[in-house]
């Protein structure tokens, strides 16, 4: 299925490569780096090409080109879903997914992707049993291996690929049993002009940090479990449980994982937390723009809008801008065209407001349309879905573990067009 | 072999190179293999690599090769790391082979897999050197610990040198029939490189295949589909026996693994069963009507309404909860598995899984974005409801929205138009210009699409006309083209307008474009028509050639139609068209001339030039790019690049009549047999009379299945599953054994209502479980008993392999008459879950309440009672809210 793997830099320099099967020649690469250019952006780099012999299927993570070399039909999402959990090994191993980063631990990178495919095909891509494959580096570890001359290799074999639990590995044990779950939701919106609701969706996660000793089985319950009519599981998790009775039953990963994620479409009444009232113009004369912005909260369930901030990508014709902000602080990038206005708590009393003045390029014909404003902000012990957890049981060991669960809100993709 | 001997030169390989070779001979001849005519080459690359290259050499490598042949591990280590740096640079370090092969026996681990790594990496162009390495493999494959075992196999399977193809043939099939699951997964993996080394192989290895197709652990199944999937797609025999037990492993099979099998089964499903779809009647009739042999078949499936195999049901009942999983690639091949194998009617269970994975990575969007723009074309009614999903952001990549686009474009219809021109009102406005036009033409579909909003759109686009940017005007031109041809005749003043703005449009497509309109449409505004041919004879050596050859076209129409003021012109520009640099330019000027202007040569031709040029032309038809995208399988890489890719399969057309069914009835005959000494207190011999209890379980089977299917049918969607869900096996087990069964359901849903009791149940259920490991069968699993260090584990994937049985049986829990027993339980949901060797999957699905049950409502409302008390009560262990680390 996959042949080889390219890692690349944003300046197109291949840093890294492995072949599962026999040697590709980098120069397949070249494919790649045409299109790369025709894209101009690397966002907008179509994951699926072609070349003569081979297809290039490529995701963009962290300013770096995941490219895979595929001979023969396989499903494209497969490779791509299969990229991504390499990424996501990285980060988990040395906290980012950055050439710098991957560059100095080459051969633990090389470890690990040789323990994840096996003759291109999947072979362990469980966090939980890669860990014990392959220790992840610390700073502590690396004195004693120098000092020992030990290793970053696992001297038991895992055991936890041969169970029926490939994801949690066997004999754990902590001083303090805990378990914590953050329930998080993310608004994507839309917001027209005139501020109605074009669209609104919540996409709900619900991460997990467990540290149980021994082979917990816990039994998660809500309180209103309607509410979840389109969720995916982590794989732990007893689906049929679900079906008959609505709640999660699960053996856990031991450490981080996330336990399920959800979607609230657009078709329920989703709360928009903040409006914005706006006013963005452009003059012919004068080459100026006004611009007058105001953030005000809506439906805000009694909490408190935190870590308020608007992004506007100006159009190329703005040169600067010259605003007054009654709270927080803005900033304008001339090259990327960014301004960005971060505001922090927002207080009911007292709306934040940002005006002033844009200085535009002469001679050049003012922009069609007006930017869009993206909106981020969190609220903290509120899940804007309404979604609570009711509790959490464990069977299957005798202590008693300490729970806890953290709700939060965010904004996704909330956009405001102007 | 002598292992000995080996030992002692691998140990010493440096300065006994000869006697390493004879180790290689030994080894190589116990296998029959003659190594004789390669003898000398052999030779000769060990003298060359050891005495001549050092001159060769760059000075880096040469001191990795002296840390290599230090004694010390930790140098060895740190030179294998830089080698393994130099590999994933990809920079040659194939001279190191030597130094680095002789530690391929180390003891530290470490060092060995980045010895492996460079092995399997330059072994291909090293194969000599590289046959030294084989014996330690050999040896390892041995070893009692299954991982060496599994490891050995998978590197020695992974060096591609062709001469040890009979080893590792050998190799593979011992390990098909290791004891080990995670080997026999190996040797799966094993297979498909053997195959792609030596493909002479194949008959051997499809043997090796149908033996681990057999296989019942999980771990297995994905990766002997994959090797099924490479080797022999065709032999779709093989799998007839496996079906059933392939669909209930399915849910518990790793994720990579569950994607093969979904695959590979939507192909088998399109072989095996009749269609669904209400075509296939339609289908057959038309056959009918040539082929008078199906005439029979076809009155009897008129006679008879269509009715689903239960083994089809059975596949789409076991995916659909995948569509529940994480991994976008299973949910993508659920999706594409209901699309060309459900009936109609059940395909949109698919649609909210679909919109959900739009919220994951860019290049997921993309996929599943084109994978519903497909969709869309043919099930309008499968998204609507979800198109506030497709709105367009500004943040998103421009092939996200193009697709984005595409998809509003085929969910257009009456009722919803006009919210999606409004929407397409603010994307034109884009400063992302590609985007910008493709929004245009998108307008232009909807407005042939619909013709209640037609005239609105050209309004629309010609309002754009106006619009500063080039590329957003040009566009709306080639698109109020197409649209004016559908409905010439009222709008002249459009025409008119185009003519007017012909100066200062200066993208070539749309100047042809209005040119060729103006020819056209040259009777309807005869004024203007000559002005933009007079104006065209000036510029015309300075155009581009698309715009030229449409001069030359109004040039020769109006010419027909108004010589008198044209003739001079026409001739002017047929003149400058004759001399121009471009030959499909003077070809079509030649062309033209001899057409229009009569004179002797050119004949009767002449004459049919007005009927040739303005004869009336039929609209152009705006559609989807993704139309003819269903011909390919949804979900695949040639569908994703809208083009046959290599090792493509075509999904095969339903047969008109199914083939025989009972190919995938399994032999229960043996299970039984192993069955009996276990459960058969009360049942009756049946070796006897095979013959009839065969085919009794077949009637209970198929009895059981279609009354399964018909509840299905009849509530489509939800929560009726597990009704029927047995296999053929464990019904026929079910029948046999009520007694016993319903004797172990109790004990299952009694299990919580005391400790003691139910550590009494505990122990019964584990002396059951020891009675079946006990039993004397070839059977894999219970082999593992034997296989010391792994105890734990196989005891555990033991379970799983009964895990169906468990199943079955909490299946007919819900047919047993014990309901108040349930409802006991579920007043204190406490499943004591004590000792590590019974957690397994799906154990606690045995005390989970079948959800066809009856008393469900009453289950549920106590449930939610105890959770209500445990709110109320908000004691430390239970109240889960204590919002901690804040």
């Amino acid at each position: 299925m996959i042949h080889s793997l390219f890692l690349i830099n944003h300046l197109g320099d291949i840093f890294l490569e492995k072949h599962w099967k026999s040697v590709i020649s980098r120069s397949v690469c070249d494919y790649f780096f045409e299109a790369r250019e025709k894209a101009v952006d690397p966002e907008n780099v179509p994951p699926v090409l072609q070349t003569p012999h081979h297809y290039l299927i490529s995701i963009y993570r962290g300013k770096l080109f995941f490219l895979s070399v595929i001979q023969t039909e396989v499903p494209p999402l497969f490779v791509i879903e299969f990229l991504h959990r390499v990424a996501d090994t990285f980060q988990d191993y040395f906290g980012e997914c950055s050439e710098s980063v991957i560059t100095d631990n080459l051969v633990i990178v090389y470890e690990l992707l040789e323990e994840m495919l096996d003759n291109g095909f999947p072979l362990a891509t469980e966090s939980n049993v890669l860990k014990e494959m392959i220790r992840p580096p610390n700073i502590l570890r690396s004195v004693v291996n120098t000092l020992t001359g030990g290793s970053n290799v696992g001297e038991t074999l895992p055991q936890g690929q041969l169970s029926n639990i490939p994801w949690r590995r066997a004999g754990v044990k902590y001083a303090n049993n805990e378990a914590y779950f953050d329930v998080t939701e993310e608004i994507d919106a839309i917001v027209d002009k005139s501020g109605t609701t074009v669209s609104a969706e919540i996409q709900g996660v619900i991460e997990a940090c467990v540290k149980l000793s021994g082979m917990p089985d816990l039994t998660m319950s809500f309180m209103n479990p309607r509410l979840l009519d389109d969720v995916s599981f982590h794989p732990c998790v007893r689906f049929r449980r679900w079906e008959s009775e609505r709640v999660l039953s699960f053996i856990p990963p031991d450490g981080n994982f996330t336990l399920m994620t959800y979607h609230i479409s657009s078709q329920n009444l989703v709360a928009i937390p903040v409006y914005v009232k706006q006013s963005i113009n452009f003059f012919e004369a004068g080459s100026c723009g006004r611009l007058d912005i105001t953030i005000g909260p809506k439906q805000t369930m009694g909490k408190t809008v935190e870590d308020l901030k608007v992004t506007i990508h100006m159009p190329k014709a703005v040169l600067n801008a010259n605003l007054t902000a009654t709270q927080g602080n803005y900033t304008y990038d001339c090259t990327t065209k960014m301004l960005v206005w971060d505001i922090g708590k927002l207080n009911p009393q007292k709306l934040p407001n940002l005006r002033g003045s844009l200085s535009m390029q002469t001679g050049v014909p003012n922009p069609e349309e007006n930017p869009s404003l993206n909106i981020d902000l969190k609220i903290q012990q509120l899940a804007i879905s309404g979604l609570k957890v009711s509790r959490l049981d464990m069977y299957g060991e005798k202590y008693k573990p300490f729970k806890g669960v953290k709700y939060v809100t965010k904004a996704g993709k909330f956009q405001v067009r102007t | 072999m002598d292992c000995s001997s080996m030992d002692a030169g691998f140990s010493s390989l440096r300065s006994e190179a000869a006697g390493a070779m004879r180790t290689v001979l030994v080894s190589a001849e116990n296998l029959q293999l003659t190594l004789k005519p390669e003898l000398s080459q052999e030779e000769q690359s060990l003298t060359h690599t050891n005495s001549s290259p050092k001159d060769s050499h760059k000075a880096g490598n040469e001191d990795l090769k002296e840390m290599l042949e230090s004694s010390k591990e930790s140098l060895k280590l740190e030179a294998m790391k830089r080698i393994v740096g130099l590999i994933a640079k990809g920079k040659s370090a194939s001279e190191l082979f030597p130094a680095v092969v002789k530690n391929v026996a180390s003891k530290n681990i470490e060092l060995k897999k980045l010895v492996y790594v460079y092995l399997v990496r330059y072994a291909e162009e090293q194969q000599d050197l590289a046959l030294l390495s084989i014996s330690t493999f050999q040896r390892a494959l041995k070893d009692p610990n299954q991982f060496i075992r599994a490891s050995a196999l998978r590197v020695l399977s992974s060096i591609r040198v062709p001469i040890i193809v009979p080893i590792m043939m050998l190799a593979i099939k011992e390990a098909a029939a290791d004891l080990s699951p995670y080997v026999r997964k190996t040797s799966a993996h094993a297979i498909q490189k053997l195959y792609s080394l030596d493909p002479d192989q194949k008959e051997q290895l499809i043997e090796v295949i149908e033996k681990l197709l057999k296989d019942k652990s999980t771990l297995v199944a994905g990766s002997v589909v994959m090797a099924f999937e490479e080797v022999c797609p065709d032999r779709i025999d093989l799998i007839h026996k496996n079906y059933r037990k392939l669909c209930n492993l399915l849910v518990d099979v790793e994720e990579w693994g569950q994607v093969v099998i979904i695959s590979m089964l939507t192909r088998y499903a399109r072989t095996q069963f009749t269609s669904p779809w209400m075509e296939g009647a339609e289908f057959d009739e038309n056959k009918a009507f040539y082929d008078s042999d199906s005439e029979e078949k076809k009155d009897q499936t008129e006679a008879k309404p269509y009715v689903m195999d239960p083994d089809h049901r059975l596949l789409l009942r076991n995916t659909k909860p995948l569509l529940q999983s994480r991994n976008t690639a299973v949910v993508m091949a659920v999706a594409q598995l209901y699309w060309h194998l459900a009936p109609k009617h059940e395909v949109s269970i698919v649609t909210k899984s679909l919109v959900r994975l739009l919220r994951s990575h860019r290049e997921v969007q993309y996929i599943v974005l084109q994978n519903i723009a497909t969709m869309s074309i043919q099930r309008k009614g499968m998204f609507e409801p979800f198109i506030k999903s497709f709105y367009v952001r500004s943040t998103d990549a421009t092939h996200i929205k193009t697709l984005k686009l595409e998809i509003l474009t085929n969910l257009a219809n009456e009722a919803n138009i006009s919210t999606i021109l409004r929407e397409f009102q603010t994307y034109v406005k884009s400063q992302d210009k590609a985007f910008a036009a493709a929004t245009i033409q998108a307008i232009g579909r909807c407005a042939t699409n619909i013709s209640e909003v037609t005239d609105t759109c050209l309004n629309g686009l010609v309002l754009l006309l106006s619009n500063r940017d080039e590329a957003v005007v040009a566009e709306s031109i080639v698109v109020i083209k197409k649209l004016l041809q559908t409905q010439p005749t009222q709008h002249g003043d459009i025409i008119k307008h185009m003519a007017k703005l012909f100066d200062n449009v200066t993208v070539p497509m749309a100047r042809a474009s209005i040119l060729w309109l103006m020819g056209e449409y040259c009777e309807k505004v005869p004024k203007i028509a000559p002005d933009v041919l007079r104006k065209m004879a000036k510029t015309f050596t300075a155009e581009e050639d698309i715009v030229k050859l449409q001069t030359v076209n109004l040039a020769a129409k109006l010419y027909l139609t108004n010589s008198k003021q044209t003739k001079l012109l026409t001739q002017y520009i047929l003149n400058l068209g004759k001399y121009d640099q471009n030959y499909d330019i003077r070809d079509r000027t030649r062309f033209i001339r001899q057409l229009i202007v009569p004179n002797e040569k050119s004949g009767a031709l002449s004459k049919y030039a007005r009927r040739m040029l303005l004869a009336p032309k039929p609209a152009p038809v705006l559609e989807s790019a993704f139309k003819d995208r269903d011909r390919y399988q949804l979900g695949t890489l040639s569908h994703s690049l809208n083009l046959k890719a290599t090792g493509y399969q075509e999904l095969p057309d339903w047969p008109a009549v199914a083939p025989d069914q009972s190919v995938r009835n399994v032999e229960i005959v043996e299970p039984l047999r192993e069955w009996a000494p276990i459960v058969g207190k009360t049942k009756q011999p049946k070796s006897d009379d095979k013959f009839y209890s065969d085919d009794e379980d077949e009637k209970e089977e198929e009895g059981s299945d279609s009354s399964g299917s018909g509840s299905e049918d009849s509530s489509s969607s939800s929560s009726s599953e597990e009704s029927g869900s047995e296999s053929e096996e464990e019904s026929s087990e079910d029948s046999e054994k009520t007694s016993s069964d319903s004797g172990k359901s109790s004990s299952g849903s009694e299990k919580s209502s005391s400790e003691s009791e139910s550590d009494q149940k505990k122990k019964k259920k584990t002396k059951k479980a020891q009675q079946k490991k006990s039993k004397p069968t070839a059977d894999s699993d219970s082999d593992e008993n034997g296989n010391g260090p792994v105890g734990q584990a196989s005891s555990s994937s033991s379970e799983s392999s009964s895990d169906s049985e468990s199943d079955s049986e909490s299946d007919s829990e819900s047919d047993s008459p014990a309901p108040k027993k349930k409802t006991e339980v579920k007043a204190k949901p406490k499943v004591a879950v004590n000792s590590k060797k019974e957690v397994s999957l799906l154990d606690l699905d045995d005390f989970s309440p079948a959800p066809t049950n009856a008393p469900k409502p009453s289950v549920l409302s106590q449930s939610l009672l105890s959770d209500l008390e445990g709110l109320s009560l908000s004691n430390i262990s239970s109240a889960v809210q204590q919002e901690k680390k804040s």
